[in-house]
């Protein structure tokens, strides 16, 4: 009922799903520099998994390997809350954040902060609620559609 | 300290994964941790007992003066040694105990987990950090008991035990931030030290006394105990027996030289409370044939006994009941990994059904002997040591013991030894009742034979050298009264007046045993005195009916009620506040541009549209055009960053609303009545009023302007970062966002459990669960 039965369609969402993905980590990112940051660059990736759920129908379930998306989450937010005790051992406070730069061989220098692996842990919670919500509600249409 | 507290998570971390991996053999793994708070105890023991306790101390939360502080006294050391010791014994136990057992590993994670909460518990110096090592315990005795999770009763007695300890903590919560407010810090060695005085202190004392009393099963409290017997035997004996419930014991002995005194009430109260479930606990341990039971109700007399020694606040008794307290895990935790080996030879625990065991099990019951002499106070075993130090303090006329007291001592003790005697002639010198149906005897391994066989022998050499403790025993005094002199525990006093009583305790005892038949007319008699388990049932029922009852009222299922309630308390509780801040903003601009005019009429356009829509997918469109007009907006007054994540969600909105409809009428419905109509556009008015309103008033009050351009100044400096949105939620306020998304987590949980509930295979499951239940 749901599904959008056009081959053109079911390329284009192909295609603008994939772009979706590699934007949000482009946001994911830049973030601590310019607009985006874990919380937007995961709501990025969770419309290119609405997208393809509303294209491809309730019946997909979204399953990355051996990941579903619950250990997403707890992985999101575990990587979270260690870089926070990360600040406690190395730094002083709680969360504070540690900043280094180094140099990558043709890239160049890159400064790197630890807000990036606590932004990382925000964009997999973002991303690991919208995939959970979607597989239990793929589950719900399936079972009224029977 | 906290390097043994780290092991203890860590292996308890790994349990379940050695767990399913190499079954019961990852529990000797398991009592690593243990095992090495023990070999740390004995390392530091000579320190300790030279007077000097050990100190580790990390701010914590310096602000507000919380820090992590532990001290290793010699009352600490009692205690660190019970935990440790038996815990490795347990461990050790466990593995013979749970050799076919998928849940081995959940198990000795609990149990680590459990061993490691204890620890600290008994070690910690400050008040706030009792309480959560405390609760810790009671956590995972809630695990531990409920570990048979299919098991409907063991759920429930799980339960009953979390909500007894449980409400008991918080009383107690209660109370140490009471004491911790009057005293102007939260260290107990202080407080202890210098006690504050007054009214509060008196009710905060009231509340802690009510934690420790549902710890250590004190009436009215006791019944949880019984229940928790659901365990498996090693939890049984391990935490409800030789650790867990002693942690109220404790905490009665580390306040009474603070408050005896001067907290008028105490005496009465923790002594009579003491005897009295000393008494009762003794009289139903007597009536029980399941032998855990009988233990468990034992144990129950048996804590009312320490209750009653370190309540009283004088040396003498608390010395009586150090020794007891050692010498009650060494009986108490060997009778109880006894009868697990029993139950695991012959499948029943029931003194009625076992027949003449002694004949199949020489040693084991030689074992039992002892175990249960030394609780019934036979000399030369070292309960009698501990009888007899307890009787000589309370007659020594420098305690000031009241005859009432000893009166009760004595009779519980005697029923002490009623009961002993039949654990011990109903379990192995006994014919059945009925025909004796014994399942296939193999032997018990080594591992459930060597820890018995290590407490008995220690019940044995404490007995004949008592002296061996002198040093140690003197020192957990000592640190609760300073300036005790050496002491001397002797098996010999002479035949003075305490062993007399001793005597007759033992007489009694045996008498009471004698009497055919006594325990079943007792249980005929009694059955009909209102039991606390019963008061227990009925207030868990009636809160269940009351909370039916608010819920049907307050959760009625209609949405328009449940956003008219929101929306009206939002208005209510902010609107009368509104008049403080009446003034209209200086600098007040109506457009900077012709594009914000232009973007702000497309919004009121929108919302317009979108409650004038006749069917439900325009209206969302229009609802749309709101939203992402609103992101537009950001993006002129220059937020990307607000305006990106405005759009995003946006979007998902429309795309889940989309999703949604398909499951509705493709129309609104008419409104029945004309009143209901005008309700909503009065609260939509109303609404749309106040919002308004507060905005315009909230533009003119920036008292605090220099917050955010001391961060825009402390962006790059500090968070490294140019997007001061990002830093803010990364660094500056990092916290919160930790929470923010720990509640996204929760939320995601919250409704896969809501929407799985509702599918049919699950509502299946349901229902077997409940036929199952029946």
């Amino acid at each position: 009922m749901s599904r959008l039965d056009s081959l053109i369609l079911a390329t284009l969402v192909r295609t603008i799903v994939r772009l979706a993905l590699v934007f949000s980590l482009f946001l994911l990112f830049t973030g601590h520099n310019a607009p985006g940051g874990g919380f937007v660059g995961g709501l990025v990736a969770s419309i290119a998994l609405v997208i393809s759920f509303v294209s491809r129908g309730p019946a997909i379930v979204t399953r990355f390997g051996p990941l579903t998306p619950e250990i997403i989450l707890g992985v999101g937010l575990t990587v979270a809350a260690l870089t926070g005790i990360g600040g406690w051992v190395w730094g002083e406070h709680f969360l504070e954040t540690a900043k280094t730069t180094f140099t990558v061989p043709v890239v160049g220098p890159v400064a790197f902060t630890t807000a990036l692996p606590f932004d990382i842990g925000v964009y997999l919670v973002v991303f690991g609620l919208a995939a959970s919500i979607l597989n239990t509600l793929g589950r719900v249409e399936e079972d009224d559609s029977l | 300290m906290i390097g043994l507290l780290v092991l203890h998570l860590l292996i308890a971390g790994v349990m379940p994964m050695l767990g399913r991996r190499f079954g019961s053999k990852s529990l000797l793994f398991g009592a690593l941790a243990p095992a090495a708070a023990f070999i740390y105890a004995v390392v530091v023991a000579p320190e300790v007992m030279a007077g000097s306790a050990l100190i580790t101390e990390h701010s914590w939360v310096p602000g507000i003066g919380l820090s992590i502080r532990f001290a290793l006294d010699g009352f600490a050391l009692v205690m660190v040694g019970i935990v440790s010791f038996v815990g490795v014994l347990i461990l050790v136990y466990a593995r013979g105990y749970m050799s076919d057992d998928k849940s081995a590993g959940r198990f000795g994670a609990y149990l680590v987990a459990f061993a490691g909460s204890m620890l600290g518990l008994v070690t910690a110096d400050d008040l706030l950090m009792i309480f959560v090592f405390w609760e810790l315990t009671s956590i995972t005795s809630y695990m531990l008991i409920g570990l048979e999770d299919h098991r409907a009763e063991a759920r429930a007695a799980a339960l009953q035990a979390l909500l007894v300890t449980g409400l008991g903590g918080l009383a107690m919560l209660g109370g140490l931030v009471i004491i911790g407010q009057e005293a102007g810090t939260t260290s107990m060695s202080t407080i202890v030290a210098n006690p504050p005085q007054g009214m509060a202190v008196s009710i905060g004392v009231g509340l802690v006394l009510v934690g420790a009393f549902t710890k250590s099963a004190q009436i009215p409290f006791h019944f949880w105990l019984p229940g928790a017997m659901a365990a498996p035997t090693p939890v049984s004996a391990y935490l409800h027996s030789a650790t867990m419930v002693k942690a109220g014991v404790f905490l009665i002995a580390r306040l009474a030289p603070a408050f005896a005194i001067t907290v008028g009430y105490w005496r009465p109260v923790v002594i009579g409370v003491g005897l009295l479930t000393m008494l009762l606990g003794g009289y139903r341990a007597f009536r029980q044939t399941d032998m855990k039971l009988l233990l468990a109700y034992g144990t129950v007399s048996q804590l009312g006994f320490m209750v009653a020694l370190f309540g009283a606040g004088v040396v003498r008794l608390a010395v009586a009941g150090t020794v007891l307290l050692i010498a009650h895990t060494l009986f108490k935790a060997a009778l109880f990994l006894i009868t697990g080996v029993v139950d695991h030879q012959f499948h029943t625990r029931d003194l009625r059904k076992l027949h003449h065991v002694a004949r199949r099990m020489p040693w084991l019951a030689a074992a039992a002997v002892v175990a249960a002499g030394s609780m019934a106070g036979v000399p030369l075993l070292f309960g009698f040591i501990a009888k007899e130090e307890a009787l000589a303090a309370a007659l020594d006329p420098a305690t000031g013991t009241a005859m009432a007291a000893i009166v009760g001592l004595v009779a519980g003790s005697a029923l002490t030894v009623a009961y002993s005697i039949r654990f011990v002639v109903g379990a192995f010198f006994s014919a059945a009742d009925e025909e004796p149906e014994l399942a296939a005897v193999t032997r018990g391994g080594l591992a459930l034979t060597a820890p018995v066989a290590v407490l008995t022998v220690l019940t044995l050499v404490f007995g004949l050298f008592p002296g061996l403790l002198d040093g140690l025993v003197t020192a957990a005094d000592d640190s609760l009264y300073p300036g005790l002199e050496r002491l001397q525990l002797a098996v010999w006093h002479g035949f003075n007046l305490a062993l007399g009583l001793s005597l007759t305790a033992l007489l009694t005892g045996w008498l009471l045993w004698r009497v055919p038949g006594l325990w079943e007319r007792l249980g005929s008699v009694t059955g009909r005195l209102p039991a606390a388990s019963r008061v227990y049932i009925r207030s868990l029922a009636g809160l269940n009916w009351l909370a039916d009852r608010v819920t049907g009222a307050l959760q009625n299922g209609s949405l328009p009620i449940y956003i008219g309630t929101i929306l009206l308390t939002t208005i209510g509780l902010a609107a009368p506040n509104l008049g403080q801040a009446w003034t209209v903003p200086p600098d007040l601009v109506w457009a900077l541009n012709p594009m914000q005019a232009g973007v702000v009429a497309l919004v009121i356009v929108g919302a317009i549209g979108t409650a004038r829509a006749e069917d439900r997918l325009s209206a969302v469109l229009w609802l749309g055009t709101v939203g992402y007009g609103v992101a537009v907006l950001m993006v002129l007054q220059g937020a990307p960053d607000v305006a990106l994540t405005q759009m995003l969600v946006e979007t998902m909105l429309v795309v889940i609303f989309v999703l949604v409809l398909r499951h509705l009428p493709r129309r609104f419905d008419r409104m029945p009545w004309k009143a209901r109509q005008t309700t909503r556009v009065a609260i939509a008015t109303g609404v749309g009023l106040f919002a308004s309103l507060a905005a315009f008033l909230a533009a003119a009050q920036r008292p605090l302007r220099d917050v955010s351009d001391e961060m825009v100044r402390l962006a790059v400096p500090e968070g490294g970062g140019a997007n001061v949105v990002n830093v803010i939620l990364t660094d500056f306020r990092a916290l919160d966002t930790l929470g923010e998304i720990t509640v996204v987590a929760v939320a995601a949980m919250g409704v896969i459990a809501l929407v799985r509930a509702g599918m049919p295979e699950n509502r299946e499951g349901l229902v077997e669960l409940e036929r199952d239940n029946q």
